[in-house]
């Protein structure tokens, strides 16, 4: 890709800091119980855990063996044990029963238990009602906030997503709060937060409160601007297929934390491979962001360049031989399995995405982006119900149709639903009642006249209970006005020029041309135009709920350029990269904060209603 | 390392011709998979060393996911007498943290890190128990009175608060109040349970009703713990406040589906049909009322087909289920996939019989699209290439039998590849595509010659077929609407112009000799266009040049037979 704009980007601030704050943390809440003790692990907390620490640190700090919370009886030995846990009710649950069982068996322990990122009352309720209280202590660990890369932190809280937009419980809010909070002690003070969506507002408010609690001292900041986003401000981006190289491999592969695991057809072994996908791999760090048609000819003009740089040794003396193998030739080798794995990695997906018709895929994606053809569409959407292909896959495009066209048909609603409750089971009359609720697969209200009835017989029966206990049950749905946004900030390009992926002009490269992920327009819009101001219809569209505040402290004109972008309730690759290209076009540099990396299946799947 | 020379020779072959694809790029990426290989054979003294120690690989020694990994094997061995690997010890000597505890505190941003320190100082320090259970005498000297706000202060900064001095409604639902507007998701929970203890069940959900977020707070926390009894209440006490009718179907619906929802863990086929059938009294809407309808009378079918078809298998009389044994019960599957198995073990069964597939048809209105996809994979899958020739059967009004299929062609063909069928019967469903571009790309990649052939000396003859011209007319009709075809380029990706496609088209039923070589020059022959239509994959034509000959060449000699 042609780096068109602007080359002075600035520096981005060093966040390795923030692990080693964790890790310090960790280390002394652990010395908090002296001695020799076993460790418990819940399962999704020893990826991010690998990252700031290991083995060897845990066992400085008298940790003698480590198992993963699976809900089955223990069979450890210590008689100190530490429990290292998200705040759920399953995990303090089978605490107490692992404490009740000890107390049965005679047997006594010393028992810690360490949230993080923060806990829960109704955690303590349980260890009450469990009749545990008093045999278990409690820390919080203040993990929140983990840098996967240069520019992408995550609160790895996948939860969030469900918890805030399905259940509506706010829980989260303050947690995402503490997050702004910490980055904004480190790296502070902002000078100019802005926002979109309820929950930002929120978080936006928690994050004042805590930090009225303390005095600021005046520093030099290294960040400038935040922004918030909440995901329902934008759920159409998440639910279109990636096709930027670094979104591809984890919709194919998934990415765990800023890990990989490629299995056996990529790392050409028996053996499946992990790997960091982060920028300190070069090869990697060169073709994520670029649309995967531009990754085979870069990587092959990559293996070009390195039959060069091996060729260079033929002719050589010994003297030169030696600095050769020296200096160049571990660099050339790591490169040379970089590009390998990137290229076999680049192959299987190629071959996956064949087989599943990709391009009849997008090219339906791209018509109900742009309202074109949706009978079409509707069609092949039904096929693929018809003939089972991938269950998230079917309900992803059905999500896409109701977002676009601002819900579906009653006649096509009822006839999708069964065709889908045939083809995948009925047991997902759950599902469908979740995405409802979320607002991510409706049904069109015939015309407003209904809703206009339900508010009239609402006053006229009562006082506002009636339209607030509506309320509670389905005002999470937000309207979405995605063609008339759509409209408004020419998301859509047009479509009789050409578009050049290898020198992309806008953002819409992240998906073929063909669309400009809407948070990333509004994030746009907002900076440029230092607020709200002149967007008065696009907050229409959007709900309202937009902030822009002025903090005190004026930065420096180099951290005005550094903006944190927070996403509540996760952001997905296809976004980051996009933003990556709109910080190099305006001068900018992002950073992306996220409650966790979102993808069309991790959020579909958080809100399927088929398991127990 | 890499794979061997004639495994990758066989991929290419087998690519070569496929439509849609990526293949542009494949030049691309043989090329660099061809300038690894003649890397790897460099002499090489110390790769093995090299390849152990570069870091990259996701998990160093050292890390925690593969040290509780080799505990629980190990946990396996010997029981709990687990101990760490002998590598992990020799690494801690070299590891060090590098950052001591002290150096958090005189760290270079003193200030904050301080505070996060002292924060969690603080909180260790301090016993933890709730002082929701502390009498109320006890406080009292400590504190004075709290008010609503403050309680919910505290409470937010996680310091202790006994809840327990809020003893008249009116405090308690101030405080419940002062907590929602808090907007602090934990504190709202921790009021609701404090509530939930010390308020009877009506008093709580009647006034809970007017307080949407509280609400909602309650139903996550009590799904959270598993207290779905009590929910139930909720839902049902909700449902009968005297409100519109909308509010009472969001509760009963709630109630229904939580109700519904326990079906899930029965594993049990009997337990469970009865336990749905308890659920067809609930108050469904209409059509899911039907679909629940189907879910139990699709069980009770099932049953019958499991318990036959069992017996039949281990019996071994029924041919079939020796030829094909069943991989897995079909108790609990949806309704597709047991049609898919009826399709597959009881085709030709008469329709009275409960395992035949139009019986299923008809008894839950599958539709005819459904059907056919279905009985379509079943019987490729079983090769019975006359079963799906007959799925096929449709007498035209003149007498002739033709071809008719609710699917388009190019996914009937699709169907049939994917299910392995041979060339011959490829062919057939591939000459019915409508499309005469997309035959001619499906020809190609599924190598059906002789259709090649036939097209080619179809237009050779100029035999101007009338679907030929139907053909013509429908691109004439095609390029009088400008919205579809200026949708066309961006498809095309590589330079064709929509407009330029549907004018070649029409000109190859013309001239199709013309076509051929004018495509040689210009590089965009209808497989070639295939190739391309990935839409927004950007084509390299250069690459594609090599591909382009081939392709010509052989479209010419098939045409020059």
């Amino acid at each position: 890709m042609a780096y068109s704009g602007r080359k002075d980007s600035p520096e981005l601030p060093d966040f390795s800091l923030l692990k080693r704050l964790a890790r310090d943390q960790l280390v002394y809440l652990l010395e908090q119980l002296p001695g020799k003790k076993d460790l418990f692990i819940e399962a999704d907390l020893m990826s991010p855990l690998d990252r700031i620490a290991n083995v060897s640190i845990l066992k400085q700090h008298d940790v003698d063996k480590l198992y993963k919370v699976e809900y089955k009886p223990i069979i450890s030995t210590s008689d100190q044990l530490c429990f290292l846990i998200r705040p759920r009710i399953k995990t303090v649950k089978w605490i107490s029963d692992v404490v009740n069982a000890d107390k049965a068996g005679g047997k006594f322990r010393k028992y810690k238990i360490i949230f993080t990122p923060q806990k829960f009352y109704a955690c303590e309720t349980v260890l009450e009602e469990q009749g545990v209280f008093g045999n278990v202590s409690m820390d919080e660990w203040g993990f929140h906030l983990l840098p996967l890369d240069d520019d992408i932190i995550s609160l790895e809280l996948s939860e969030f997503f469900r918890d805030n937009y399905l259940a509506g419980d706010l829980r989260w809010v303050r947690t995402a709060g503490s997050a702004l909070h910490l980055l904004h002690s480190i790296y502070g003070p902002f000078s100019k937060v802005y926002g979109i969506g309820r929950c930002s507002k929120m978080a936006y408010e928690s994050w004042k409160e805590q930090a009225k609690e303390e005095e600021q001292k005046p520093r030099n900041s290294e960040i400038g601007n935040v922004f918030l986003i909440d995901r329902d401000v934008d759920f159409v981006t998440p639910m279109c297929s990636q096709v930027v190289y670094e979104g591809l491999v984890d919709d194919i592969f998934r990415i765990k934390c800023g890990c990989v695991e490629f299995g056996t057809d990529v790392s050409s072994s028996d053996k499946s491979i992990k790997v960091m996908l982060n920028s300190q791999d070069k090869v990697f760090n060169e073709i994520r962001n670029e649309h995967f048609s531009n990754v085979f000819s870069f990587l092959s003009q990559k293996a070009r360049n390195l039959q060069v740089a091996y060729d260079k040794r033929r002719g050589m003396d010994i003297k030169q031989m030696k600095t050769f193998v020296s200096e160049e030739l571990k660099g050339l080798k790591q490169e040379h399995r970089l590009l390998s794995l990137h290229i076999s990695a680049s192959e299987s997906i190629m071959k996956k995405k064949t087989k599943q018709d990709f391009q009849e895929l997008l090219k339906t994606e791209h018509s109900l982006l742009e309202g074109f053809e949706i009978r079409e569409c509707i069609s092949f959407i039904e096929e693929h119900i018809n003939r089972q292909v991938s269950m998230t896959e079917s309900l992803r495009l059905l999500c896409l149709l109701s977002l676009t066209e601002n819900g579906l048909l009653p006649k096509d609603y009822r006839s999708l639903k069964t065709q889908y409750l045939q083809s995948y089971g009925v047991e997902h009359l759950l599902t469908f009642a979740n995405l409802k609720q979320s607002g991510l697969l409706v049904e069109q209200q015939q015309g407003e006249t209904l809703t206009v009835m339900e508010s009239k017989v609402g006053k006229l029966v009562n006082d506002k209970t009636a339209g607030k206990l509506t309320d509670a049950f389905s005002s999470l749905a937000r309207k979405n006005n995605f063609r008339a946004l759509s409209r408004k900030l020419n998301l859509v390009p047009k479509s009789d020029d050409e578009y050049d992926l290898r020198l992309p002009r806008d953002m819409a490269y992240v998906f073929s041309g063909a669309y400009i992920p809407l948070s990333c327009k509004i994030i746009e819009q907002v900076l440029e135009r230092d607020g709200w101001t002149g967007l008065e219809e696009v907050t229409k569209l959007l709900n309202g709920n937009e902030f822009a505040v002025t903090g005190k402290n004026g930065a420096n004109n180099e951290a005005q350029r550094i903006v944190v972008v927070m996403f509540l309730g996760g952001c997905t690759y296809s976004e980051i990269s996009a933003l990556r290209f709109l910080g190099r076009e305006r001068g900018y540099k992002f950073i992306v904060v996220a409650t966790a990396i979102a993808s069309s299946s991790r959020l579909l799947e958080a809100l399927l209603g088929n398991h127990v | 390392m890499m794979k061997s020379r004639s495994d990758e020779e066989e991929y290419w072959n087998a690519s070569k011709f496929k439509a849609f694809t990526f293949d542009d790029e494949d030049d691309d990426l043989r090329e660099s998979k061809s300038a690894f290989e003649s890397l790897a054979q460099l002499p090489d003294e110390d790769e093995r060393d090299h390849v152990e120690e570069v870091s990259w690989s996701g998990e160093p020694v050292g890390s925690i996911s593969r040290s509780v990994r080799e505990t629980a094997a190990s946990g396996r061995r010997t029981e709990g007498e687990a101990a760490f690997p002998a590598r992990v010890d020799a690494d801690l000597a070299k590891v060090n943290s590098g950052y001591s505890l002290s150096s958090l505190f005189k760290g270079r941003r003193g200030a904050s890190v301080a505070t996060l320190a002292d924060v969690s100082g603080d909180r260790s320090g301090r016993t933890v128990a709730p002082e929701i259970r502390r009498p109320k005498s006890e406080k009292e000297d400590l504190v004075g009175d709290w008010s609503p706000q403050d309680a919910v202060n505290r409470m937010r900064q996680g310091k202790p608060v006994p809840l327990e001095r809020f003893r008249c409604l009116q405090d308690k639902l101030r405080l419940l109040d002062r907590s929602v507007d808090a907007q602090d998701g934990n504190v709202i929970t921790a009021v609701l349970i404090f509530l939930k203890k010390s308020l009877s069940k009506e008093v709580l959900f009647g006034e809970l009703a007017s307080r949407p977020t509280a609400l909602r707070h309650l139903f996550a926390y009590l799904s959270e713990s598993g207290d779905d009894a009590l929910l139930a209440d909720l839902y049902r006490a909700l449902g009968r406040v005297e409100d519109a009718a909308v509010t009472r179907s969001h509760a009963t619906t709630k109630y229904t589906l939580l109700h519904y929802k326990e079906h899930l863990s029965i594993t049990d086929e009997k337990k469970k049909r009865d336990f749905l059938k308890s659920c067809l009294s609930l108050q469904f809407s209409p059509e899911d009322q039907v679909q629940l309808q189907d879910q139990v009378s699709l069980l009770e079918r099932q049953m019958l087909i499991e318990a036959t078809d069992r017996q039949a298998e281990l019996g071994g009389k029924a041919e079939i289920f020796q030829k094909f044994p069943r991989r897995a019960s079909i108790l609990h599957m949806p309704l597709v996939t047991t049609l898919y198995y009826c399709c597959f073990y009881h085709y030709g069964q008469p329709e009275g019989s409960f395992s035949s597939p139009q019986n299923l048809r008809n008894s839950f209105k599958i539709s005819e699209k459904q059907f056919f996809v279905t009985a379509l994979s079943a019987r490729a899958k079983q090769k019975s290439w006359r079963d799906v020739d007959a799925l096929f059967a449709g007498r035209s009004w003149l007498g002739f039998t033709r071809k008719k299929s609710p699917l388009a062609f190019q996914v009937v063909v699709d169907i049939l590849h994917r299910n392995s069928a041979p060339v011959h019967v490829l062919q057939e469903y591939v000459g019915l595509v409508d499309d005469a571009d997309a035959r001619m790309a499906l020809a190609h990649k599924h190598k059906c010659h002789d259709l090649v052939i036939n097209v080619s000396a179809l237009h050779v003859g100029r035999a101007a077929t009338s679907r030929d011209l139907s053909l013509l007319s429908s691109d004439v009709s095609r390029l009088q609407r400008p919205t579809a075809v200026a949708r066309i380029p961006r498809e095309g990706g590589g330079g064709v112009g929509g407009r330029e496609e549907d004018r070649r088209a029409a000109r190859r039923l013309a001239n199709p000799l013309e076509e051929l070589i004018g495509n040689s020059q210009r590089g965009s022959s209808p497989g070639d266009r295939a190739f391309c239509t990935f839409r927004g994959l950007g084509c390299n034509k250069k690459d594609l040049k090599q591909k382009q000959c081939e392709f010509v060449q052989m479209e010419l000699s098939c045409w020059s037979l």
